[in-house]
């Protein structure tokens, strides 16, 4: 069996079938102007043009979560007596995340970490991550906001990917990353792609050089002092409204918060995306909150992805440069530019940012 | 409507107020983003040009000192209704107006040019702009990236200001366009109607973009989508919570949204969720004859309680 493939592009339809025979295929779909993972069916208008609005994330880490039910019960023979039933019921189905980006596959390894590689490790990502076989498409190019090459990433970056995808003339060179990946060669509508790999090759880096790194010094540098000087924080987010659309967009953000949600004595614990940019994230029972503002809150989210996870786990950033927040934020901001200017350095080249005036 | 003279305006402004909220250059060459200036050097950096759609007054209620602001018109029926809501202090804020001819819609320029990365962006000042990615050159015309809201624009030019960086411009909209696509919408079965928000509904992440950048969502960190006591919404992320959330959004503004089109702007999955705050909009007008935002003296319907409002025939039953 050779070790790359050749998916025509005319294939990708009954390739995406032939997965979904003994798997749930989420694919990237086109609905109204927007972007979004579905699970396949005939129905949906497949995008594989540019990335999704939301990464796949939820996938494996859904965006709220039952993690178990319970029921306080009383004895029949002594109403004294209480008793609380649970019942865990790990929804993990063979699942194939089609069309996902490096950087979306990227932001699964920062999880990983947290909830796999660890000495307590979270069951329920971990059999969702292991039932999930992840088959990413290469970027051809950067789209508004990308910056993954800043943070040590690649528009072909294969971290987290199972197999890659790669569109050369007329198909897609399809690359194992992983034993899983290798199998996906085995598919009827999978050719030779050998001879073109190095086609395939070309294009990842003609896509890698085209990617602007927006940090000075290549790797963002943060300065301790800068990053504690609350007048930074307040003059860089002034315009930050707060919402959760940079957490939630995001595939590296994690934080999650528990509600027990019940009826009499009947409910359910539910695991759901907390987001450090509502003034809810951390509130204390007392109401004392250790960041009420929008300027702590947002140092939390530059902190948690730039500074203490690298500290945590041997210097890896915790951001995979997807540029969703920046893309997508109502007021632009752009943590790029934050961070960059928290090395203390000189600005960042500017970009012909709003150049476009009137004559 | 030069980027010359709100500048000037601005640097008239500065000595007086502590800030002056206004545009400069987003992080690429169709986008702009707020910019507070506090000091003369800091006013180079200001942009006026159709990519300031953002609507700033939105700031407003949260500034503690006296500040400057830059307005379009529709932007000024914010200003309006935090005058009649006492939302803002009018002594602490000074208003710089510009007369707008209407701005630019980032969804609509990215999907013209395929969602390309921008390599730059220029304006004709004849009511086109051209962008450039790297597959090429496009021009466009500005009335058809426009949003919705300035195809049926009434007021062009603020209506509340004290300083006017450019001559007054009138409407030439027909004021019976404003609620066409309402009365459209209305026209669908219920069936219909029910099915068309379920589709765009199920698409809501509850990032809150849509309510933190309203101007008039006024319960901040109150609000129904994340008190535990009463427990309003469920965590769970079902299609129910999400209409019910935005239902709830819908109704807090009934005769109070401005119609500034922020919560469709903001929306990352480019959910039409103005369209309910403007069928209840188009309710109120009918039902009070009253319209947001364009009189300081008016007081919202909300706001009072008539036994007699001549517009609701029960009144005389």
């Amino acid at each position: 069996m050779p070790d790359t493939g050749y998916l025509p592009k005319e294939k990708v339809k009954d390739f995406i079938r032939e997965l979904a025979k003994d798997a749930i295929v989420h694919v990237p779909c086109l609905e109204g102007e927007t972007v979004v993972f579905r699970p396949f069916s005939e129905d949906r208008e497949l995008c594989l043009e540019r990335p999704a609005n939301t990464p796949p994330k939820s996938i494996i880490y859904p965006q709220s979560e039952t993690l178990f039910s319970f029921e306080h019960k009383k004895d029949p023979e002594d109403h004294q007596k209480m008793s609380v039933e649970l019942k865990v019921d790990i929804d993990a189905p063979g699942t194939v995340i089609f069309g996902a980006r490096p950087c979306d596959a990227r932001g699964f390894v920062i999880y990983d970490r947290v909830f796999i590689d660890t000495d307590t490790p979270d069951p329920y990502y971990k059999k969702r991550r292991e039932n999930t076989l992840v088959v990413t498409l290469s970027c051809a190019a950067p789209f508004p906001g990308c910056f993954c090459v800043g943070v040590g990433g690649s528009p072909a970056g294969k971290e987290g990917t199972d197999a890659m995808l790669t569109e050369i003339a007329g198909g897609y060179i399809v690359e194992p990353v992983t034993e899983k990946g290798k199998a996906i060669l085995n598919k009827p509508m999978v050719e030779d792609g050998s001879t073109r790999l190095k086609d395939a090759q070309q294009a990842q880096q003609k896509a890698h050089e085209a990617v602007k790194n927006p940090f000075a010094g290549g790797m963002p540098n943060i300065s301790p002092e800068l990053f504690d000087a609350d007048p930074f924080w307040e003059q860089a987010l002034s315009k930050c409204v707060s919402c959760g659309a940079c957490t939630y967009l995001c595939p590296t953000c994690y934080c999650f918060n528990i509600t027990d949600e019940q009826v009499y004595g009947k409910g359910e614990r539910i695991r759901s995306w907390d987001a450090c940019m509502f003034f809810h994230f951390t509130l204390e029972a007392s109401t004392h909150n250790p960041r009420p503002t929008k300027f702590q809150r947002f140092k939390n989210r530059v902190g948690h992805k730039f500074v203490y996870y690298p500290e945590k786990y041997e210097g890896a950033i915790a951001c995979c440069g997807c540029g969703r927040c920046i893309r997508y934020c109502p007021v632009s901001v752009d943590i790029s530019e934050i961070v960059n200017d928290l090395g203390g350095g000189g600005k960042k080249e500017q970009q012909p940012a709003g150049s476009a005036k009137n004559d | 409507m030069s980027t010359e003279k709100v500048k000037e305006a601005i640097a008239k402004v500065l000595p007086d107020v502590e800030t002056v909220i206004c545009w400069q250059g987003g992080f690429d060459a169709i986008h702009a983003t707020p910019c507070f200036v506090s000091s003369p050097e800091q006013i180079d950096k200001v942009i006026w040009s159709p990519l300031c759609a953002q609507n700033l007054a939105s700031y407003l209620p949260s500034m503690k000192k006296k500040v400057g602001i830059v307005v379009k018109g529709c932007d000024s029926r914010t200003i309006v209704q935090y005058m009649q809501e006492g939302l803002i202090d009018r002594e602490k804020v000074v208003i710089i107006g510009i007369p707008c001819t209407g701005v630019v819609s980032v969804k609509k320029i990215l999907k013209e040019i395929g969602h390309e990365a921008v390599l730059d962006a220029s304006f004709d000042g004849s009511g086109s702009i051209t962008v450039r990615t790297p597959k090429g050159e496009k021009t466009l015309a500005i009335a058809d990236v426009c949003p919705d809201k300035c195809r049926t624009c009434q007021y062009p030019t603020p209506l509340v200001y004290d300083h006017l960086a450019g001559d007054p411009i009138t409407s030439d909209k027909p004021k019976e366009s404003v609620y066409q696509d309402i009365r459209e919408f209305d026209a669908k079965t219920l069936e219909e109607r029910k099915a068309y928000w379920e589709k765009e509904l199920d698409r809501c992440i509850r990032c809150y973009a849509c309510r933190n950048a309203c101007p008039m969502c006024v319960c901040q960190d109150s609000c129904i989508a994340e008190t535990r006591e009463p427990h309003w919404i469920s965590q769970k992320l079902s299609l129910q919570e999400k209409f019910m959330f935005h239902m709830i959004h819908a109704l807090h503004l009934a005769g109070r949204c401005v119609e500034c089109g922020e919560c469709d702007r903001v929306c990352p999955m480019d959910i039409p969720v103005s369209k309910m705050k403007k069928k209840i909009n188009a309710e109120m007008k009918e039902l009070f004859n009253y319209e947001t935002g364009v009189n300081p003296d008016d007081k919202p319907p909300m706001f009072t309680f008539n036994v007699d409002e001549v517009k609701i025939k029960e009144h005389k039953l």
